[in-house]
């Protein structure tokens, strides 16, 4: 901890208006990867379940809208504002329920007739599924990447000193956050929310107290799914994609799941960032950092020290079976 | 329950009712002959036709209905690779239950120590033991590779210790992402360890290359006139292969007895509950990890070996989708049935290596259908598990205890083949 401490210190001093425009890109990476964990979260919260073809949805979703925001509505750098913003909405509320439908219907056809076995037979069913998905992706779009629609101007949003925050890294963030207030206001709040917990907690007791554990799950798959449109196509306004990036943004997903708590929503959000921003200190500080080649596996280095000293996360309370 | 009649009282009259024909009159010899007998006969047929499969395979008829070709002998020798690999997860996922998604890690370390023991990789020593086919003088490290697959079984039997002393005390599905995180580390590493502090261990994105022959040297040639050096011999390919037939025939023998001993009583306790297994005595950890170090043994000796078979070992080679490939055929087999699984291996070995090609050209040519099947293949995989898991999660040879919970599950009829009455 105080060696990484020393090593971020020394990185700050060397080139302050660096470090911070490497920690902002951690922040916008972070962000995307929070919508990401949170479908994670959720699908695991009321089922037990690594959902591993969650990854190639949000993979999926982001080549669909990159042919939803460059081929059918056509939006390029030069349209006014408002077409571009007006755009990018229509576009995400369409990825959003395509979404949201696609993963309703995973869950319909791999999960729900497994759901009474063994965990493991979901697990395994869910990595069948992962690879379908990846391969919907290969039939759709083949093997080239898709290139990120440059819609958004590059413009500063603000500039302190010599570190700028453009507008296509902020609306990242500003997406992201309404999500999440929504979402817990969801979750914590309403009648849906309710059940969700409830089912979470034991279906069949839910069950009896008259919810339809079905669709509750349903709707639980359903909301992931929107998230993993809603991060498909935040992830293609940053990066190239293709029908197998899915792997790697599921896999640093899931770990800021498990490093926040698995089925803890603001966990969640906090381990998206602290991934983001390891994932951004590593590749972009210049100073003893390992570099993009190490990049999996310090994650995945990290992911193996919090699963087995503290496999609850840093905000998941501590569960009889959580050992 | 009714109380069992003898066996064989139920025997004498099924006999007498059966006496008629000579059919039956066969098949009643054949149900008396010793049970070691019945399973003895079909595995001497089965493997007396596998090992002379490479004198017979040209005479096969071309061009055949859907898969055009039979398996080349080239094929055969990647089919039992594979199939060894899967029979070694087995052990891990069928016997123990312990879901592990990172077993080409396994392979990698296997692939790499034939690399570091038997090529020259390690251009600052010269140590000669056994070599066979290159000049005494080279540099490097060599071994003789059946050392070599010795070592690499038991260097990865460690790496799986390693592995598994931290992660075996995760829950299922954790462990499971655990061992997929280091079955992506190692290969990471491996890609990038050309240049530790200055130290070339694995030699970066180009492999370790070329892995010396197998073979059993001058004086046992003389001797009793076992090839010298595999890749300076005409029947190459055919040497392999035998080779590849032994390594897979001592790897099923270890299996089975594996699972009848008392270790893989206490590994399949564990798997059936784990909590019922601690109480009676079963020492979790330290069966968990035999049940990984075995495992990883059998997937170093086949990725030693695929390493001299391709004579290089290369990080390209070791992708989660090879974890994923292993899983299937155990799956696809029934998990823990040591028959199942070498089936499903050969055939999902083979689909991968030519058979998916050879069914698309087939299809394409054919029927009106146009598809490149072996662009999908994984999408493939992937449908054949979600369907496996949710028809029939037991494989298609589900292993014996778990056909008898089923038919014991499945209601009034007794074991004892007696009806009610």
């Amino acid at each position: 901890m105080g060696l990484i401490l020393v090593w971020l210190v020394r990185n700050l001093v060397h080139d302050p208006s660096d470090f911070f425009s490497v920690a902002l890109i951690g922040l916008t990476t972070g962000a995307v990867y929070a919508l990401v964990a949170l479908g994670y979260t959720l699908v695991y919260g009321i089922l037990q379940l690594i959902n591993f073809a969650h990854g190639d949805l949000v993979a999926l979703m982001g080549l669909v809208s990159s042919s939803v925001v460059i081929d059918a509505f056509g939006l390029t750098l030069g349209d006014g504002t408002f077409v571009i913003a007006g755009g990018l909405i229509v576009g995400l509320l369409a990825v959003v329920a395509a979404g949201a439908m696609m993963n309703a219907s995973i869950e319909f056809l791999a999960y729900r007739r497994v759901r009474s076995q063994s965990r493991l037979t979901m697990l395994i069913s869910a990595v069948g599924m992962s690879f379908i998905v990846q391969n919907v992706s290969l039939a759709l779009y083949g093997v080239d990447y898709q290139p990120s629609p440059t819609v958004i101007p590059d413009r500063a949003a603000f500039t302190i000193g010599d570190v700028s925050y453009s507008w296509s890294k902020l609306l990242i963030v500003v997406i992201t956050i309404p999500v999440l207030v929504g979402l817990t206001w969801l979750v914590t709040s309403t009648r849906q929310g309710k059940a969700m917990r409830a089912t979470a907690q034991d279906q069949d007791a839910a069950a009896m107290m008259g919810i339809n554990v079905n669709r509750t799950i349903s709707f639980t798959f359903a909301l992931a799914g929107g998230l993993a449109g809603a991060g498909g196509l935040l992830y293609l306004l940053q990066f190239n994609m293709r029908f197998d990036s899915g792997f790697q943004i599921g896999l640093f997903a899931f770990t800021a799941a498990v490093l926040g708590g698995i089925g803890n929503l603001t966990g969640a959000v906090l381990g998206a960032l602290l991934i983001g921003f390891i994932q951004a200190f590593n590749e972009g500080l210049t100073i003893w950092a390992p570099g993009t080649d190490w990049t999996r596996s310090l994650i995945f280095a990290i992911l193996i020290a919090i699963l087995v000293f503290r496999p609850e996360g840093l905000l998941g309370e501590r569960t009889p079976e959580g050992g | 329950m009714a109380a069992p009649t003898p066996r064989a009282g139920v025997r004498k009259r099924m006999s007498a009712a059966s006496r008629a024909t000579g059919l039956h009159h066969a098949r009643r010899g054949w149900r008396e002959l010793p049970s070691r007998l019945r399973t003895a006969i079909p595995l001497v047929g089965l493997l007396a036709l596998a090992a002379t499969y490479p004198l017979f395979v040209e005479s096969l008829p071309h061009d055949v209905f859907l898969i055009q070709e039979f398996p080349s002998v080239s094929t055969g020798v990647i089919m039992m690779i594979f199939t060894m690999m899967a029979v070694g997860l087995n052990i891990v996922i069928g016997y123990s239950g312990l879901l592990d998604l990172g077993y080409v890690a396994f392979y990698a370390v296997g692939a790499y120590t034939a690399g570091w023991l038997a090529s020259g990789q390690f251009q600052q020593v010269r140590f000669h033991l056994g070599s066979v086919g290159i000049s005494g003088e080279a540099q490097g490290i060599h071994l003789n590779i059946f050392l070599v697959l010795l070592c690499a079984g038991m260097l990865t039997a460690l790496a799986g210790i390693v592995i598994g002393l931290p992660t075996l005390r995760l829950r299922g599905d954790y462990l499971a992402i655990v061992t997929l995180g280091f079955g992506e580390i190692i290969p990471q590493f491996v890609r990038n360890a050309d240049d530790l502090g200055g130290f070339d261990l694995t030699h970066g994105t180009f492999g370790i290359s070329p892995i010396d022959s197998p073979g059993f040297g001058e004086s046992l040639n003389s001797a009793v006139g076992l090839p010298t050096s595999f890749n300076q011999s005409f029947d190459k390919v055919n040497l392999f292969y035998w080779t590849a037939i032994g390594l897979l025939i001592i790897t099923i023998f270890c299996s089975v007895r594996l699972r009848d001993s008392r270790l893989g009583r206490a590994w399949i306790a564990i798997r059936e509950d784990e909590t019922a297994a601690a109480a009676m005595g079963v020492p979790l950890m330290r069966t968990k990890t035999w049940a990984y170090a075995i495992g990883a043994f059998f997937g170093g000796v086949a990725g030693a070996y695929f390493g001299a078979v391709n004579s290089g070992a290369f990080p390209s080679q070791f992708s989660f989708n090879i974890s994923v490939f292993l899983t299937c055929m155990v799956i696809l087999g029934g998990m823990g049935s040591v028959w199942g699984v070498v089936v499903a291996g050969a055939i999902l070995a083979w689909l991968n290596q030519e058979g998916l090609a050879n069914i698309g050209t087939w299809l394409n040519n054919n029927t009106p259908v146009d598809f490149e099947v072996a662009k999908y293949q994984y999408g493939i995989y992937g449908i054949i598990i979600v369907l496996m898991m949710i028809f029939r999660p037991v494989g298609l040879i589900p292993e014996g205890r778990r056909r008898r919970e089923i038919q014991e599950g499945s209601g009034e009829t007794t074991r004892y083949g007696v009806s009610h009455q």
